[in-house]
């Protein structure tokens, strides 16, 4: 727990533990992970993968479940919300 | 991409939970090649989630010990997206994997049940899980204030756990009467180690109130929570707080069990006592056998492996610590029954389809979940339903009846490698 790793939302940096997903940086920083067909903000629900509220694009692709993915460093996270 | 890496197994267990974990180890232990496929990063499925915190429980350390010392392949990060008597297909970051199976073991576990109710959507409510999986993959909660509500044992455990990383959890909502509370832990007497585990965990949680008969009505915020209005029958009440983690216990995973014919009853795949579902040589362990919780899962899936490997006389000396288990199952959904009044916590606007921004009176006008689906696009976006479909059960009291490839959304390319006349997959007799 103690490692901390630094990646970038949107362009800021954002410190989390390593082990961390890439959802943790979304809402440590930014909040909401993407905006809904209806324009609202959204954020993780499950945790777990199955919801997929909490996607966001990771180094360049697009569509990631970032409770799926863990942060490595330097990391290029872009949220939506 | 568009290569497929082509593996064959004698069993192929899909779920690296407690129940695939013990299947696929007893599996290997009994001669098999044995392939352990999941999407998570890493085995141990939901409940023994390590991510960035370090803790475990020893019976978890156990099981991922005997694991990393078997010959099991274990395929993390992959996902299956089609599946078929005899073939898989799975996706995973970097490759594209068609898995031959001569057994197949479905260990697919469970997910939360959330219910719509306004203000659900916000950033900042989740799962009851859900905000526990998060804090186990590194979210920090010290000092947070959370309100933890919906129904089930979950509720406890997540309390404690949140509580013990700082968290001030202002109460424990609990939908069930304390009149059903107590009828379930006369049943536990005869179970006193599952009473000792309930009193340490409401020990370790005892900062919270425990509030029975309470659900949450409505939840406020702009671009976040800001607050939510509890109610107990008698009063309603706004607290404030800056996470409510709300899940109606749990609903089993059962796209692939479908997927592939397995006849469900119930809500729950039908299985023998051996594990095999309906289809011969696909087996089935665990929360998708019946929501029944660890104990179960592990001792159901030993049988499975067991008895997918050919091992029948290790598998049936497991049969009866499988039905001690069982007893508690039954005790438990009579406890944490929903109540009726959660069905009507929507109003006309509330969302019920998150993918796609279904209202809740877009749905209802329809007769059944596959009408809903066809005309107002319910259940269509990425999660397929899985967050809907469950609430749209509860609600309206349809069924989702059909699951069809790909079970989950993947990449064109994976598609059309997959879809090639020179993949077996197809000559399978499916396509994707």
């Amino acid at each position: 727990m103690s490692e901390i790793l630094t990646v970038r939302v949107n362009g800021a940096l954002v410190n989390v533990p390593a082990g961390s997903t890439a959802a943790v940086a979304v809402m440590l920083s930014i909040g909401a992970c993407r905006q809904s067909v209806t324009g609202q903000p959204r954020a993780p629900l499950c945790g777990m993968g199955t919801c997929f509220e909490c996607r966001v694009e990771i180094n360049g692709q697009t569509h990631q479940r970032s409770c799926q993915v863990i942060c490595e460093a330097n990391m290029e996270i872009k949220a939506h919300g | 991409m568009d290569s497929v890496l082509q593996r064959s197994f004698d069993v192929a267990v899909i779920g690296a939970g407690p129940a695939g974990i013990a299947a696929a180890v007893r599996a290997s232990e009994s001669g098999a090649r044995v392939a352990l496929i999941d999407d998570n990063a890493a085995p141990g499925g939901q409940i023994w989630r390590r991510g960035a915190s370090q803790s475990h429980h020893p019976e978890a350390e156990h099981w991922l010990d005997r694991l990393s010392k078997s010959s099991v392949t274990l395929m993390a990060g992959t996902r299956v997206f089609y599946a078929h008597k005899g073939a898989l297909a799975a996706e995973s970051d970097h490759a594209l994997s068609e898995i031959l199976y001569d057994k197949l073991i479905l260990a697919t576990g469970a997910r939360e049940l959330f219910l719509p109710f306004p203000g659900w959507t916000l950033p900042n409510v989740l799962g009851a899980g859900g905000l526990q999986a998060l804090v186990k993959s590194g979210l920090p909660v010290n000092g947070k204030r959370v309100v933890i509500a919906g129904t089930g044992p979950l509720l406890l455990a997540v309390a404690a756990h949140l509580s013990e990383q700082g968290a001030e959890v202002l109460c424990i909502c609990e939908q069930a009467p304390f009149s059903r509370l107590c009828a379930f832990a006369l049943t536990l007497a005869a179970f006193p180690e599952k009473l000792v585990e309930a009193a340490q965990l409401r020990f370790r949680s005892r900062r919270a109130p425990y509030l029975t008969s309470t659900w949450p009505v409505a939840a406020f915020g702009q671009d976040r929570l800001q607050s939510v209005q509890v109610s107990d029958h008698q009063c309603l009440r706004e607290i404030e707080c800056d996470y409510l983690a709300c899940g109606y216990h749990l609903v089993p995973n059962l796209e692939l069990v479908r997927a592939l014919g397995c006849r469900v009853t119930d809500g729950s795949a039908e299985v023998t006592e051996l594990q095999e579902t309906s289809e011969s040589a696909i087996y089935c362990a665990g929360e998708p056998t019946g929501i029944a919780g660890l104990d179960l899962a592990i001792v159901e899936g030993q049988i499975a492996g067991y008895a997918a490997a050919g091992n029948l006389h290790s598998a049936r000396k497991l049969l009866a610590t499988g039905a001690r288990y069982r007893k508690v199952t039954s005790a438990m959904k009579k406890a944490f029954a929903l109540r009726p009044e959660l069905a009507t916590l929507a109003k006309p606007d509330t969302l019920l389809c998150r993918c796609e921004d279904v209202s809740f009176q877009d749905a209802r006008k329809h007769s059944s979940w596959r009408a809903a689906k066809l005309h107002s696009r319910c259940g269509m976006g990425p999660c397929q339903g899985r967050v809907c479909g469950a609430a749209a059960e509860f609600l309206f009291g349809w069924t989702m009846d059909s699951s069809r490839p790909p079970i989950f959304p993947v990449r064109c390319s994976s598609l059309r490698a997959i879809g090639s006349p020179a993949n077996p997959a197809q000559r399978h007799g499916g396509s994707p």
